[in-house]
């Protein structure tokens, strides 16, 4: 179920919020729901609005315009603070004690936390126990910001950007501690800048772009809105719009003979456009990038 | 939901002391300091002269143990909070904090208690080095006296840090707080007494925290300049002071990064 039933409590609420800083309207306008066990992408370009939208959640900024509700309660409340456990861009712990001493800091802070070696475990950090925080490579550390985040048990997570600075392999494992949450019955908010991560996770992908949702749909929904491959080429002579008639593409740019168009199909596409007599010339075919796709996304409002 | 909705706040604390002292204890910058660097300074300008006695009758090795018991416990302040604080905010631990269920308070408190700690540890230290190398002595009620005013009289101090840590950068905080606190301590007669420094120090000593937070240590040896309440009432005033200009930094820091 993508919405609570009638009665519960939604875990997140946004209702009409925007949060301006300076001349710079953050995020404007979004009204978001997110129930119990549901599992949320926030996916959207640097800058998007995606780590406003989490500060706004957790009661880390306070809404210029509208209301932000976690648990039901103020977020800043410490009984809703008391089920979530964060992970955020931009922090930071002392480097002066070590990984065991900082998740039993963190466990203490919790009504009823998981045992020490689980949490260490569930961030893949068994090796790194007694290492200070101080000598922990990049990826180390966001390992341990993780342990810290699910070491009290929160019911609910929320994970700005987990993955970065990861390398592959610890990448996969801590995907993989985030489904296992996820299947024990978690709620789990995180937001990234690749799709692909957000499709291998989440069960509901809200795109925000400019500070505002574009869209808020299942992986599959989402990634049929967006086109999957770029193709250009050289055209053996001008073309003129009509000849782009009826051909399955997002969008369509012509400067002198350079063609650039976005397609799910592009197969099909130069199919019809060969049928149609055109020359087709140094052809490329690439996998479109999120940028394109959110532009995509955009320019169909 | 079943069982308590929020950690107990006493394990909070508990758990948030042990990981301050801790932190504390593992950068020596500021364990040296704070332990070793207010015996260093009895050990030159104290112990040569630790046997004599003073006009007033008192024990002059007496007076200067008190004496560098409040340059000790003022620095453990003025350092733990100026230098952590603004180490802490450069490192952005407040970002994370404050997501977490750790309320505001007890994180403060747990600052505070760790300081008292580490002030306790530093005045035991130097009077224990007093007493066994200088050979100084004094009924145990007086010791006891003096380390109890200086860990309730630190307050001034402990605002005094805040404020440097709001106010000052990570790297320019060692710096800002050498450049506060050792002039305040060298004016208000902690190193050589007001007696022997110049005129125009002696005339502005009686209007600086640290003498005022001194004379509670001296006033138990029967050294002191004025009455207890006297130097209470100076302490009240540098502590409103300190805390209200600290209050205002960090209500500054708080608008910027979480309004």
């Amino acid at each position: 179920m993508r919405y609570p039933g009638r009665g519960m409590t939604p875990v997140v609420e946004l209702v009409g919020a925007r949060k301006r800083f300076g001349d710079v309207e953050a995020v404007r306008g979004v009204d978001l729901t997110i129930g119990a066990g549901d599992m949320v992408a926030l996916l959207g370009p640097n800058g998007a609005g995606k780590t406003t939208s989490i500060a706004l959640m957790l009661g880390l900024r306070r809404p210029t315009d509208g209301r932000a509700r976690l648990f039901g309660h103020d977020p800043a409340d410490r009984r809703a603070r008391s089920r979530c456990g964060v992970m955020l861009q931009e922090s930071g712990t002392t480097g002066v004690l070590t990984v065991r001493e900082l998740v039993d800091l963190f466990r203490a802070y919790y009504p009823a936390p998981l045992p020490t070696e689980r949490a260490i475990a569930l961030a893949g950090l068994e090796a790194k126990a007694n290492a200070r925080a101080g000598t922990l490579s990049g990826g180390e550390r966001q390992r341990l910001y993780f342990a810290l985040a699910v070491c009290g048990d929160p019911e609910a997570l929320f994970l700005d950007e987990p993955t970065v600075g990861m390398d592959v392999e610890t990448r996969r494992a801590v995907l993989d501690s985030i489904r296992e949450l996820s299947a024990a019955g978690k709620t789990i908010v995180l937001t990234t800048h690749y799709l692909e991560e957000a499709d291998q996770l989440a069960r509901r992908i809200i795109v925000i772009d400019h500070g505002l949702v574009i869209a808020d749909a299942t992986p599959r929904e989402i990634k049929a809105r967006i086109p999957s491959k770029r193709v250009s080429f050289s055209a053996g002579a001008p073309l003129g719009d009509a000849i782009f008639q009826g051909l399955a593409v997002q969008s369509v740019e012509v400067s002198g003979r350079r063609v650039r168009l976005l397609s799910h199909e592009p197969e099909r596409v130069l199919k019809t456009l060969f049928e149609r007599g055109v020359a087709v010339e140094d052809l490329e075919v690439t996998g479109a990038d999120l940028e394109e796709a959110f532009l995509s996304l955009t320019a169909r409002r | 939901m079943s069982g308590p909705a929020a950690a107990p706040l006493l394990r909070m604390l508990l758990a948030q002391t042990r990981c301050e002292l801790l932190m504390r204890w593992r950068v020596p910058a500021f364990s040296v300091t704070n332990l070793a660097l207010p015996i260093l300074f009895f050990v030159f300008f104290g112990l040569p002269v630790a046997h004599l006695t003073r006009g007033d009758g008192v024990s002059l090795g007496a007076f200067l143990l008190a004496s560098f018991g409040a340059y000790a416990v003022g620095q453990v302040m003025v350092y733990g909070f100026g230098i952590g604080v603004a180490n802490e905010r450069g490192m952005k631990v407040d970002r994370l904090m404050r997501a977490s269920p750790l309320p505001p308070g007890v994180f403060m408190l747990a600052k505070v208690l760790t300081a008292l700690v580490f002030s306790l540890v530093a005045l035991s230290l130097l009077i224990g080095f007093g007493i066994v190398v200088g050979g100084v002595r004094q009924p145990a009620a007086v010791w006891a006296t003096i380390i109890a005013r200086l860990l309730a009289g630190s307050l001034p101090f402990i605002g005094l840090g805040f404020w440097i840590g709001y106010w000052s950068g990570p790297n320019a905080a060692p710096a800002v707080a050498n450049l506060i606190y050792l002039p305040l301590s060298f004016a208000s007669g902690l190193f050589v007494p007001l007696n022997q420094l110049p005129d125009f120090v002696r005339t502005i000593a009686p209007y600086l925290p640290s003498y005022h937070y001194a004379q509670l240590a001296w006033s138990a040896l029967g050294a002191g300049k004025e009455p207890l309440r006297e130097s209470l009432l100076w302490l009240a005033g540098y502590s409103a002071l300190f805390l209200t200009l600290a209050v205002r930094m960090y209500r500054r820091e708080e608008r910027a990064k979480f309004a």
